[in-house]
């Protein structure tokens, strides 16, 4: 087998005990690699209904079929657990370094379960495992976690996927992160809080062979060739920081908590401004001949100094979301959340859902008494010290942090359930997950594809905001088409999310990102690789699998039509001003929208799935368990 | 600080225009290992801090002390182009070439157990595989005298029309 080891490793924190799994190549065409082959491990080895923080949650790694390799952008993982914050498949992708020695150690994916008694790391050399004292790891962030434990190795090729102070401290939207990179969403970092697991640091020292080297370098580099053009230079030049603007132009610039789609400041926050006068470097992950990552340092106030690469999603979480127009501050939140691994979009959800709550008067001053202010403060949308406080205070569970740290659907139960409130009206969730930077009450197909995301309300797994905004959709209407829509995005996600290669790529191929565009090259890439034969049709399979995989893990787990839902907000307040002003999607739209998306997946009304349809793609023990 | 004091031409890297995308090294350990392996690139990538990363590898010192170091002969410079040569039946793997290089341009073949280092792709039409690749083109292969004729021409220019 070309591409692929055959080998899983699997570790036993409680007993240290370690063994290898084999799998055929069969199972390799079916599931992959990155959150396929990690979500169908999940299915494998997790023991339903178990607690996610619980020892029988194991965290599941697959590494990428073009890891290690000079196939642009491949050099990616896929990480999947039980999401501590959904209760549902948690599946994340990070990049870089690690993947790379993750390769040339010989392991296709690990399997990390039970827990241990005492903080300990695991180092991977080569075939060679060791189980490793943390002791003086802890409390370090993320990035001096990763070179302490170079630094005890003596090796700078040792790479490692670690946890910062928010996942020591099982904030629920902790990060697991490696090389500056993070596995973002749903807290995989939490998972290994729990597991008293600081670190997964791996040596690989082996070379990775492929079928035909000559061919998978011709590819490769026409690809590196194309993606110095004008197909990549958005995340080149401005990077993903350019929609800052944009999405202010049509209305939907998540604005103090999502209760405006306009923000007075945008320009002060825009990825302009960031190009401008906040840059510093610009960085790519291993493998990668794009690189967007815009490094950025504030420069002026209180939090000059404080540097980290800025992404849209993180920017608009902590800005406008809060009513903040400084980028100072923003830089200086995102760099907090970075260092102590944690996911910057919740956490800036979490904390507008406080300056709302606190607004509002469901949380008063006294709430928020913290070491720093020991008579309490008041965050208002707009108090930068007040938003740093708070990141800090989540990041220690320090105070009212560690209601918040448990994400804004559990905080706003627990305090709703206290006070009889109704602070949940303004919980922005999907399943427990927090949105995105796109307001959908006027993004009607992206509103589907958000409701129905398997891992929550996520702009990754399902891209239907782009038909909405280029206007090949009406966006502020439902009809019969959506719900084909909305599968077709979720699935091309889910095969680029599979391979796993970034999406910035997509246009790179031959210029044009549909799959006609993309397909028959992604397949040239898989056979110079693999020496496999797959067509077009297989890697449509390759999304579809990979999509399915993950529904049968939340069907699994009691997933029902009503989870499947929209934040209340969205359905019952119209936003005021700017392009998108007077929309809601009203009950009837979801339940329409959701019907017709069941019907383009070949599902049930309830939504869930034929037994024929899972024995079609090859999961025939997925049919025995949850098919209908 | 130590700097090259090399006449020769060597594989230099703008530190400015690096990215960190490790292409140099699969293309490095393809063209001389036939396998995709940073970890046996001669080139070699190095992130030394959050944003700083750059590519290194050997810069043809005159007078190498690599060479002089070396007890068993082993290493010797061409005197026309400065490539260090590395003899694979006199070299034991002794690491003193690895010692005296100030530039870390020096590893030991995992396998083989013996000295390896740049021979900027002699035996490649095109030069170095490196340079050729590199996606931001950060890599150059160059002289210290040419670097600095660059420099004067960019500050030049920078002065004449303002700074860009």
């Amino acid at each position: 087998m070309y591409g692929y080891s055959g080998k899983i490793l699997h570790v036993d924190l409680t007993n240290r005990k370690t063994w290898t799994e084999t799998k055929p190549e069969e199972w390799y065409k079916i599931y992959i690699g990155g959150v396929s082959m990690a979500s169908r491990l999940c299915w494998e080895n997790i023991e339903p209904g178990c607690d996610p923080l619980s020892p029988e949650n194991p965290i599941c790694i697959a590494n990428g079929i073009f890891a290690g390799t000079p196939v642009p952008v491949g050099g990616k993982y896929g990480i999947a657990c039980k999401s501590p914050l959904t209760g549902f498949i948690g599946d994340s992708l990070s990049g870089s370094w690690f993947t790379t020695a993750f390769k040339r150690a010989g392991w296709d994916g690990f399997v990390i379960h039970g827990a241990s008694d005492e903080w300990i790391y695991v180092f991977i050399d080569d075939n060679h495992v060791e189980f490793r004292d943390a002791k003086d790891l802890m409390g370090l962030d993320t990035f001096a976690t990763e070179e302490a434990i170079r630094e005890e190795m003596g090796d700078d090729q040792v790479r490692a996927a670690v946890i910062g102070p928010a996942g020591e401290n099982k904030v629920r939207f902790a990060n697991v992160t490696n090389d500056g990179r993070q596995a973002g969403r749903t807290g995989h970092g939490a998972v290994w809080g729990s597991k008293k697991l600081k670190a997964l640091a791996v040596r690989g020292t082996s070379g990775v062979t492929v079928a035909d080297p000559e061919t998978l370098l011709k590819l490769s580099f026409d690809i590196v060739d194309a993606a110095q053009g004008p197909d990549t230079q958005k995340y080149r030049i401005l990077g993903t920081v350019s929609n800052v603007l944009n999405m202010n132009r049509i209305g939907l610039l998540p604005t103090r908590n999502y209760q405006q789609g306009v923000f007075e400041d945008a320009e002060l926050v825009s990825g302009e401004h960031l190009h401008d006068h906040h840059k510093v470097k610009v960085m790519a992950c291993a493998q990668c001949p794009i690189a967007c990552e815009q490094y950025s340092r504030a420069i002026d106030g209180p939090y000059a100094g404080a540097m980290t690469g800025i992404e849209y999603e993180s920017l608009y979480a902590n800005s406008s979301n809060l009513g903040i127009g400084t980028m100072e501050t923003a830089i200086k939140l995102i760099d907090i959340e970075d260092e102590c691994g944690m996911d910057s979009m919740s956490a800036g959800v979490t904390i507008s859902w406080a300056m709302e709550s606190f607004e509002k008067g469901v949380l008063t001053k006294e709430d928020f008494k913290c070491a720093k202010y020991p008579e309490g403060f008041e965050p208002a949308f707009g108090n930068d010290e007040a938003a740093v406080t708070l990141a800090e205070m989540i990041r220690d569970r320090e105070g009212i942090g560690d209601i918040l740290a448990q994400g804004t659907k559990r905080a706003a139960a627990q305090i709703d359930e206290e006070r009889g409130t109704e602070s949940w009206k303004w919980a922005m969730q999907i399943k427990g997950l927090e949105l995105p930077g796109y307001d959908a009450r006027a993004l009607k197909t992206f509103a589907l594809g958000l409701a129905a995301g398997t891992r929550g309300g996520c702009h990754n797994r399902s891209a239907a905001y782009d038909p909405d905004i280029k206007g090949e959709t009406n966006r502020f209407t439902v009809d019969e088409t959506r719900g084909k829509v909305a599968r077709e995005s979720e699935e091309y996600a889910a095969v680029y999310d599979t391979l796993p290669l970034c999406k910035f790529i997509r246009r790179s191929f031959t210029g044009r990102a549909d799959r006609a565009g993309a397909w028959p090259a992604i397949a040239k890439l898989i056979n110079a690789t693999t020496g496999w034969d797959f067509e077009y049709e297989d890697i449509d399979l390759i999304g579809e699998r990979a999509h399915t995989i993950k529904k049968a893990f939340n069907i699994r787990e009691g997933w029902t039509r009503e989870d499947d839902h929209l934040p209340w907000r969205w359905q019952h307040e119209p936003l005021k001003e700017g392009a998108s002003a007077g929309y809601v999607v009203t009950d009837e739209e979801l339940e329409y929208l959701k019907d017709i998306y069941y019907e383009a997946k070949g599902w049930t009304k309830e939504g869930l799935i034929p037994k024929e349809k899972l024995v079609e793609l090859g999961m025939d023990d997925v049919a025995e368990e949850i098919g209908v | 600080m130590p700097t090259s004091t090399s006449k020769y031409q060597y594989v230099t890297c703008d530190a400015t225009k690096c990215v960190g995308c490790q292409l140099c090294e699969y293309i490095c350990s393809y063209t001389k290992t036939g396998e995709f392996n940073t970890y046996r690139s001669r080139i070699r990538t190095v992130r030394a801090e959050e944003v700083l990363v750059t590519a290194v590898t050997c810069r043809t010192c005159e007078d190498a002390p690599c060479v002089i170091a070396c007890p068993r002969d082993a290493l010797t410079q061409d005197s026309l182009t400065g490539l260090i040569r590395i003899d694979a039946g006199r070299c034991d793997g002794c690491t003193w070439c690895i010692e005296a290089c100030d530039f870390g341009a020096i590893s030991i073949n995992p396998e083989s157990k013996l000295a390896e280092i740049c021979d900027q792709c002699t035996d490649e039409e095109d030069g170095p595989q490196c340079v050729k690749w590199c996606p931001k083109e950060a890599l150059e292969l160059t002289t210290p005298d040419r670097r600095a004729q660059h420099q004067r021409r960019k500050l030049a220019v920078e002065e004449v029309l303002g700074h860009r």
